[in-house]
């Protein structure tokens, strides 16, 4: 049955989003790049790793070319375990980041595939204490399930390894988490092209989160209007319910059409 | 196991002979691979590869981007001592040269701070020669309380410590440990290294996997080119990165490939590598380590930097001064002399113009 398509909102930590690209900020040429790569792709939420937020220095701190109307969602890219994850959310929000936090816990330094384990150890100490926690993780339904329970505010599994570019490999374990979790599943990393983050959204994915298919393409400011428009797409597509898959074209002499004669 | 047995495995290889087998075919099909071995690594080192460089630059390029973006961190060096109780025949701070020998007391340790945070600069790499009796753990956990307050991120270049002492070390703040074994081959770190306790190679080979062990964040490892056979010293570091990343999963592996430059002792470099013998090392390293980091120093001119800049590189010194002192008072002697000479602004200047962000802090837990 087709979804209604007004008023079609994502709701994540109580906040209302209308756009459901979330974009990363960790590869740009140039700060500078961050306004208008936002306003052409029309997100609303963007993500800055703490680690290279510096209050200090006005000129290059990443956080001062986020425009004002968008969330930040602070990341604690570099933490190896929940402890350390813990830290960097806390000083995410003692530097006034606000209380949303996409855990990030990685210990692996070749492929950077998250630590499902210590993320859920992270979630759980996290939205006791308050935060907006917006996990990053392989897309295994029992891990999403204990990130559920442990409080999270949506999950987010990977497409492919980070900054690969290689699309929605992932597609069939995350298609289980669209069914079986409650909250919104929003595919980070690995999403290369457009056409990769409408077809997350065709499946039925709440959002979409890109940075290195952005900041790295030859016109990022195109690029990320480019992804604006595919998920949007994707979105309608997917609250319009697509017609089933047809293996063979529809007979025009049915095989049991003598049944009804 | 140590990375001793690994190199071990290599110490019989007939590298000459080996580089003789490489086709060009070999090295194209290298070039494209996914995931590199280190026999595929020694084939982007052998001198017939120097035929594809351009190849290996494009594909070095695209893979730096894709995993790092077009960024690169600034960092500097502090250098808190010059005592050193080593010979390496190679060094300005060698025990017999008469040079002034300084350490900074712990308000001069604030100045330096003061004077390079003033830049922007978060990530400090500090140096000191090796004498714990001048520079000891307990000195260097001293002035790591104080760089706190300016930095982000401190990392430490210093004589080998054992796992404990860098446990203290990445407890009071330390994130990073750098270590040069200088030269791999063993018969020529004898030679370079007459007396004093660096002489024990294998207590320095192991010294970044006690890092590891110790749970540094960042290890950053190289020879010294110049003192061997460059395509052999580059394998081998590459094979001790491999190791270290391969058992130590959660460490950021980097290198640096430093040129020797002249310094008071007057050295001569036994092997002289090419700025051409430079970039095929970085290139080469980029395939196979993609995720690795590489440093490269203001040992190296401003020319030469500016055009690696797209061929691999994720770290680069800037304002850099190896006096003790010497960013807040008059320098004294350096430990070797630099060649890039531009300050912090006008690297970033610099970066900005080829369309690089340059960053300045990308760590912070504390
Ligand atoms: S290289 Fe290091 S250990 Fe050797 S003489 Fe110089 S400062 Fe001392």
């Amino acid at each position: 049955m087709a979804k209604n398509l007004a008023g079609d909102i994502l709701t994540v930590g109580g906040k209302a989003l209308t756009s459901r690209l979330f974009l990363g900020t960790g590869k740009f040429a140039n700060n500078r790049l961050i306004p208008e790569v936002v306003s052409a792709s029309g997100s609303q939420v963007i993500t800055v790793a703490v680690r290279r937020i510096d209050p200090e220095y006005k000129e290059e701190n990443i956080v001062d070319y986020i425009p004002d109307t968008c969330i930040v969602m602070p990341n604690t890219s570099g933490a190896r375990n929940a402890e350390e994850a813990v830290r960097i959310a806390r000083l995410a929000r003692a530097a006034g980041c606000g209380n949303w936090i996409k855990i990030e816990v990685i210990s692996d330094n070749r492929y950077l595939l998250p630590d499902n384990i210590e993320t859920i150890k992270a979630t759980e100490i996290l939205a006791a204490e308050g935060f907006v926690v917006l996990p990053y993780m392989s897309p295994d339904l029992m891990a999403a399930k204990r990130l559920a329970a442990a409080g999270a505010a949506a999950v987010m599994p990977l497409g492919a390894p980070i900054g690969t570019n290689r699309g929605l490999k992932t597609k069939e374990m995350v298609k289980i988490l669209i069914e079986e979790v409650s909250l919104p599943v929003i595919v980070d990393a690995g999403i290369g092209r457009p056409s990769e983050a409408a077809e997350a959204m065709e499946m039925g994915a709440a959002a979409v989160l890109v940075n290195t298919a952005v900041a790295t393409a030859y016109n990022p400011v195109a690029m990320a209007a480019a992804f604006g428009l595919a998920v949007a797409a994707g979105r309608k597509a997917y609250l319009a319910g697509p017609g089933a898959v047809q293996g063979y074209a529809a007979a025009s002499s049915p095989l049991t059409g003598f049944l009804h004669e | 196991m140590s990375v001793y047995d690994e190199l071990l495995k290599y110490r019989d290889l007939d590298f000459a002979a080996v580089f003789e087998q490489v086709t060009d075919d070999d090295i194209q099909r290298v070039i494209s691979k996914d995931r590199l071995t280190v026999f595929d690594y020694l084939t982007l080192l052998s001198p017939k590869a120097e035929r594809q460089l351009e190849a290996m630059a494009q594909q070095a390029h695209r893979l730096t981007v894709q995993q790092f973006g077009h960024t690169i961190l600034l960092y500097t060096p502090l250098y808190l001592a010059n005592y050193c109780v080593n010979q390496c025949v190679y060094c300005g701070f060698h025990a017999h040269n008469a040079i002034e020998r300084k350490k900074l007391t712990l308000d001069q340790v604030r100045a330096e701070a003061a004077a390079i945070a003033a830049t922007g600069l978060k990530h400090i790499l500090i140096l000191t020669g090796e004498s714990r009796h001048h520079s000891s753990v307990g000195y260097i956990k001293d002035c790591v309380r104080i760089l706190k307050d300016y930095f982000t991120s401190i990392s430490i270049e210093i004589y080998p410590l054992s796992t404990d002492e860098y446990s203290e070390l990445a407890a009071a703040g330390v994130d990073g440990m750098t270590i040069y074994q200088e030269t791999y081959h063993e018969a020529n770190y004898a030679e370079l290294h007459p007396a004093g306790p660096k002489r024990d190679y294998r207590y320095r080979l192991d010294a970044p996997e006690r890092a590891c062990q110790a749970a540094m964040r960042a290890v950053n490892i190289g020879a010294l080119l110049g003192l061997s056979d460059w395509r052999q010293e580059a394998f081998l570091t590459g094979v001790h990165a491999d190791y270290l990343q391969r058992n130590y999963l959660d460490v950021e592996i980097s290198m640096s490939p430093p040129r020797m430059r002249p310094h008071v002792g007057g050295f001569p470099p036994r092997v002289i590598v090419s700025d051409k013998n430079l970039v095929q090392y970085v290139l080469a390293f980029r395939l196979f380590m993609p995720r690795g980091g590489i440093t490269l120093s203001t040992r190296e001119s401003a020319a030469l930097r500016n055009n690696m800049l797209k061929l691999g590189i994720t770290k680069m010194s800037a304002g850099s001064c190896t006096a003790v002192g010497g960013h807040s008072e008059e320098a004294a002697v350096g430990q070797f002399e630099i060649s890039d000479e531009r300050s912090v602004a006008e690297m970033a200047a610099m970066l900005y113009a080829r369309n690089y962000q340059p960053v300045y802090k990308d760590w912070q837990l504390w």
